[in-house]
Formats: C-alpha cells, structure tokens, sequence
C-alpha cells in the first residue's frame, strides 16, 4: 500500500467515523429536544417531560459520550495505519 | 462571621493564590506566550478551556436566564455544549495538527493570503472585544454588591489582577490560573446547588433533584409542580417555551457553530502536545463545561419555584431580608398597583406588581434558601473567577493578534523574538486599558453584541476553516469571498433588526421567522455556498497548500508549536 493510498484510505474511514457521530449528534439535540419536542413529551423520565429533558439534560450527556467514543475510535484508526507514534 | 468578613477571606485567599500561580509559571519564550510552549497535559487544559469558556454570563446569568425562559432556555444548553461536539470532531485536532499559533495564521497560511489573514484579525478583534467589556462589568459588578465597593473601583481591582497575570505570564500563566479558577468557580456553583437540591426534592444530586419529586408533601414531580404555578398565574407552562421551533432550531445552532468558531476557544487547543491530547483535551473541557450546564437547569427550576411559592401572594411585609436587600440595588421592583399590601406576580402586565432582574437568580439563591454566610462568600469568589478567566483568555487572544497577526506577520516580519515578545506584552497592556474603559463606560450595545458575537463567529471564521480542512479544492477567492458576504449579511442584519437602521423592522418582518441572535446560521450557509461557488469557478490552490491540507489531515508528526 503506498503512502498516499494509505493516507487516502484513513481519510475516507475518519470521514465515516464523522459522519456516524455527527448524525448522532444532530439525532439527539436537534430532532429530539427540537423537531420531535411535543411527541416525546408525551413520555416521562422521573418527574420530567422526555422531551424537554433531552433540550435541557439528555442532549449535553450524550455530547460527552460522543467526544470520547470518537477519541477511543480514532485511537484504535490510527494504529491500524500506523500514524500513532 | 458576617457575610462580607467571609467575601474579603475567600475573594483574597482566591486573588493571592491567582497571583502566586502567575509568577510561578510566567513566560519566557513567545512559544510560551502565545501556547503556553505547547507542553500543557490535557486534563489540565481540559479545565483551562472550561474555565476560559464560562463566563461572567455563564455563571450569573445563565441559570436566571433559563429560570425565566423555561424550555425555550435549552437552546443555550445545548448551543453552548453542543458546539464542543463540532470543536472535537472538525477541528481541534486538524488546527493543533498545523500547529501554528493563531486562527488568523491558519486562515492566512491556508488561504495564502494577506487579505485573508486580515480579514480573520479583524472577526477576531471584534469578537474578542465585545466579549471582554461584559466580563470586565462582570467583575464590577460582584464587587460591587458583595464588597460593597464603588463599581468602577470593583474594575479597577480586576483590571490590576488580570494584567499583572496576562502581562507576566502569558498563555502559560494564564492556563495554569484557569485550572485554579474552574476548581473555585465550580465549587461555588455546586454548593448551593446541592443545598437547594437537598431541601426541595430530599437528592443532593441537582440533575436528579430537577426530574424528582417535592419534598413538601405534596408528593409532585417539581416539574409538574411548577408548570402548574406558572399555569395558574397566567405564565407559558415552563415545560413548553414561547419561541417558534425554527427560531429555536437557528439561534441554538448559530450558538454551536458560533462555539467552535470563537478564537479564544480555539487557541487553547494549540497548548497541547499533540494531536491525540487535542482530540481528547476538548472530551474533558467538555466534561468540565457539563457539570455546570447540567446543573444550571435544576437550579433554574428550584429558583423558580422557590421564588415564586415565596412572593406569590403574600404579604409585602412578611418578606424576608433578602428581597429588600435587592429591592435597594433596584434590581427587584415592587409596585402595588390594587393597594392591597400583597405581591400579585402575575402574566398579565397590567396587574403584575413585581419586577425581578433575572441576573440576580444565582447570587440571590444562597440567600433565598438561606444558606451559611461562608457559602455566600464563595458564590461572589466563583463570579469573579469565572469573569477573570474568561478576559484574561480573551486579551491574551487579542495581544496576540496584535503582535503576530499584525506587528509579525505583515507590518515588521523581521521583528527579533524579543521584540515580538514585548510588542505581545504591550498589546495585553494595550487590551486590558480597554477593556477596562469599556467596563466603566460600558456602551449599551454591548449585552445585545456578546449574544450576537456567535453569529459573527459563526458568518465568518467557521466556514473558512472547515473548507480550509475538507474542501481541498477551496481557494482563496472562495474563502475570502464567502467571509466577506457572510459577516456582511450578519452584520447588516443585526444593525436592520437589533439596532435599527437600514429602515429598522419588527419581529413580524424577520426573514424566516428567524430572530438576529439566530440569523447566524442563516448567514453561515450563504458564507458556504459562496465559497463553494466561486472556488469552483477559479483557479485551485497551489500544490503546495493542497499539501498542507494532506498533511494536517495525519495525525503523526505534529511537533511543538512552531514558529514558521
């Protein structure tokens, strides 16, 4: 595998990795604590409406577990193409 | 001990520690000014860039604001955590990778231009400025209200606090004192949170207090509890929100957008050692911003409820001290309209007899839950360290501007290292005097321009970067261009709909239902399609950019902040 395909090839599975994640990320503010907001209220969590808890608790834990499962994602991609001295 | 006796203890243990920090890790290098010599662990600039991060505003504001708004409060919760998400996945790691010192050196060396390197000072000044004359009235105003001082003595004291720290020590001592100040500010946070969790739902944890249930026998889910008395008082339930759902959708993603795109943020990423610590540095920041952005809502929530089951008709003279304590500062404003002697706080302006000042939510709380004097204190120490972090952050962004982006880069590029590096100095001494008149002459745009700052940042800085990182077709003329049409359209805006000119308009006539604190967004896409149009219609870049781009996107090989 050449240098550049190598370089191309981690690239292209970063940008998935991206892809995925941000889905997620979009999933769980925007279409959840936003577009979907009046259905999901309809659902409880404790004492709270389902939606209003992801605009206003739900969304931010899930951001944290996205940076850090990209982080351990991109770990694990860069040992396999050998970029990770 | 009285309440101030226990502010000049904590305020001064607090300010002696700030200063002993700064001298220990004061700078030597421009390296070291500029990032700190790029060697700074990530945990501890995951807390930096936490402390950096929350602001005066974040800290005093944010929870009342929220208290006020209900749901329609989330989009600051989530715009401002969200944009952590983008920072981690888009750039951090790519701009450490690049390893320069600055947003305008990226902008510049990717876009092998001057025009563009100039074009991203300017964003950058603006941005940085408006955002440190708040913090500097921030600071004023704790003094003020807790040490009972003048508040342009209050500015005084904080300006002579952060120059002596940003004029020494630079990025390096600035980092160090941020850790100091996250550990104070989210201490004096989390206390009474935790206090007031206990009393009203029985958990000390605030997050679970805020979706438990009332302790007062009434055995109902504060939330529920809480909707009701906002119901029963004419008030939009608190779970709903008055906003329209795409106004909601556009100022929380300008707010995100315009996060990642904040220069002062940015730069903190370049203090680590490598592209890994990047990439992992803004997980931790995150988690350091998410204590307190998970906490802010619950307090919001109690704060509401307690305000009002306390003042809700009842007798104005049975209220506690308090309320008259604020009423002297005129942030609480009792007017009875029916004689009657008792507080109707009512939907309905005609009838309403109260008036509070939602900024004082989180410095009245300790009090209004009647909490120990030392806890107080502690509130007034995590003010301050919250708006001292912030601007010294932000006047190490515009020193930096000024010496490198300027004086280096374009004016004087043979400038000896120490020449730059007092040119650097003397441009925090420069920054901190204006901030400083702009604290004690704060002009009144300034709170409408900070919530705006986002959508600047936003229009403007974030395209070009992220282009200049996965578009490696972008040229010059696309970047430059779509810069240019996107602050130009945001700024034209915000005058026509914030300030008036332009023939001025009413909410009605806003394009797409879309408010100016959220046309951000609206203004970033055109930025992108610009950019993409015009890049695609020109000449690409030269090959030796198109190799930056290949390389910044390789993790290995990113040595210590360079200086060419």
């Amino acid at each position: 595998m050449s240098n550049d395909n190598k370089a191309q090839k981690y690239w292209k599975e970063n940008l998935v990795y991206l892809g995925i994640l941000l889905a997620v990320w979009f999933l769980v503010s925007y279409v959840f604590g936003i577009f979907l907001v009046e259905p999901l209220n309809t659902v409880k969590i404790g004492g709270a409406k389902l939606g209003f808890w992801f605009a206003q608790q739900g969304s931010i834990y899930v951001f944290v577990i996205l940076i850090f499962v990209y982080v351990s994602l991109m770990n694990k991609l860069d040992k396999k193409y050998g970029y990770d001295n | 001990m009285s309440v101030q006796t226990w502010t000049f203890i904590i305020v001064g243990l607090t300010f002696a520690l700030y200063i002993g920090i700064a001298i220990w890790a004061r700078a030597g290098s421009t390296s070291e000014f500029y990032v700190a010599g790029g060697g700074v662990p990530p945990i501890a600039n995951g807390m930096a860039t936490a402390a950096d991060w929350m602001s005066a505003a974040s800290f005093i504001s944010m929870a009342g604001l929220i208290s006020f708004m209900g749901y329609d409060g989330g989009v600051f919760l989530m715009g401002w955590t969200g944009g952590y998400v983008l920072l981690a996945l888009t750039l951090a790691p790519y701009l450490r990778k690049f390893g320069k010192f600055t947003v305008p050196d990226f902008i510049g060396d990717r876009y092998y231009s001057n025009v563009a390197r100039t074009v991203a000072v300017i964003c950058a000044l603006i941005v940085s400025f408006t955002y440190v004359a708040g913090q500097m009235r921030g600071v004023g105003l704790v003094f003020s209200r807790f040490l009972e001082v003048d508040i342009n003595t209050g500015v005084y004291i904080g300006m002579a606090i952060v120059f002596f720290y940003a004029v020494l020590g630079g990025m390096k001592g600035i980092t160090y004192t941020q850790v100091a100040q996250y550990c104070v500010l989210i201490f004096a946070f989390m206390v009474p949170a935790i206090f007031i969790s206990m009393n009203m739902t029985g958990n000390p944890i605030p997050q679970l207090g805020f979706i438990g249930t009332m302790t007062d026998g009434s055995n109902m889910a504060l939330l529920d509890k809480l909707d009701q008395l906002h119901r029963d008082l004419g008030f939009a339930e608190y779970t709903s929100g008055t906003k329209s759902m795409i106004d909601v959708f556009a100022i929380t993603f300008a707010l995100m957008v315009g996060t990642a795109g904040l220069p002062h943020v940015i730069v903190r990423f370049f203090t680590v050692p490598d592209v890994k610590g990047a990439r992992v540095s803004a997980g931790y920041a995150l988690v350091f911003i998410a204590i307190l952005y998970t906490t802010a809502p619950a307090i919001a929530a109690f704060a509401r409820t307690n305000l009002i089951e306390t003042v809700s008709n009842q007798p104005y003279a049975d209220m506690p001290e308090w309320f008259s304590k604020w009423e002297q500062t005129g942030l609480i404003v009792f007017d009875d309209k029916n004689n009657d002697g008792t507080i109707q706080y009512v939907a309905d302006a005609a009838t309403n007899e109260l008036k509070i000042d939602r900024d004082i939510m989180v410095l009245a709380n300790p009090e209004i839950a009647d909490l120990p004097a030392w806890v107080i204190a502690l509130v007034a120490a995590g003010g301050l360290a919250a708006a001292l972090s912030t601007a010294a952050g932000l006047l190490l962004v515009i020193s930096t501007s000024i010496a490198r982006d300027l004086i280096k880069m374009q004016i004087r590029p043979n400038i000896s290292e120490k020449g730059e590096l007092l040119s650097a100095r003397i441009g925090a001494v420069f920054a901190v005097m204006v901030a400083g008149y702009f604290g004690i002459n704060p002009p009144g745009f300034v709170a409408a321009v900070v919530a705006l700052a986002f959508g600047l940042a936003a229009a403007s800085f974030f395209p070009a970067i992220i282009l200049g990182i996965f578009d490696k077709r972008m040229n010059r003329q696309g970047a430059v261009s779509g810069m240019i049409v996107g602050i130009t359209l945001m700024l034209f805006y915000m005058i026509k709909f914030k300030f008036d000119g332009f023939g001025g308009g009413t909410p009605e006539q806003w394009w797409f239902g879309i408010s100016p604190e959220g046309f951000g967004t609206v203004a970033m896409f055109v930025n992108f399609i610009v950019s993409f149009a015009v890049s695609r219609m020109t000449t690409p870049p030269p090959q030796d950019v198109q190799d930056i781009v290949e390389d910044i996107r390789l993790p290995s090989g990113a040595g210590e902040a360079h200086v060419h």
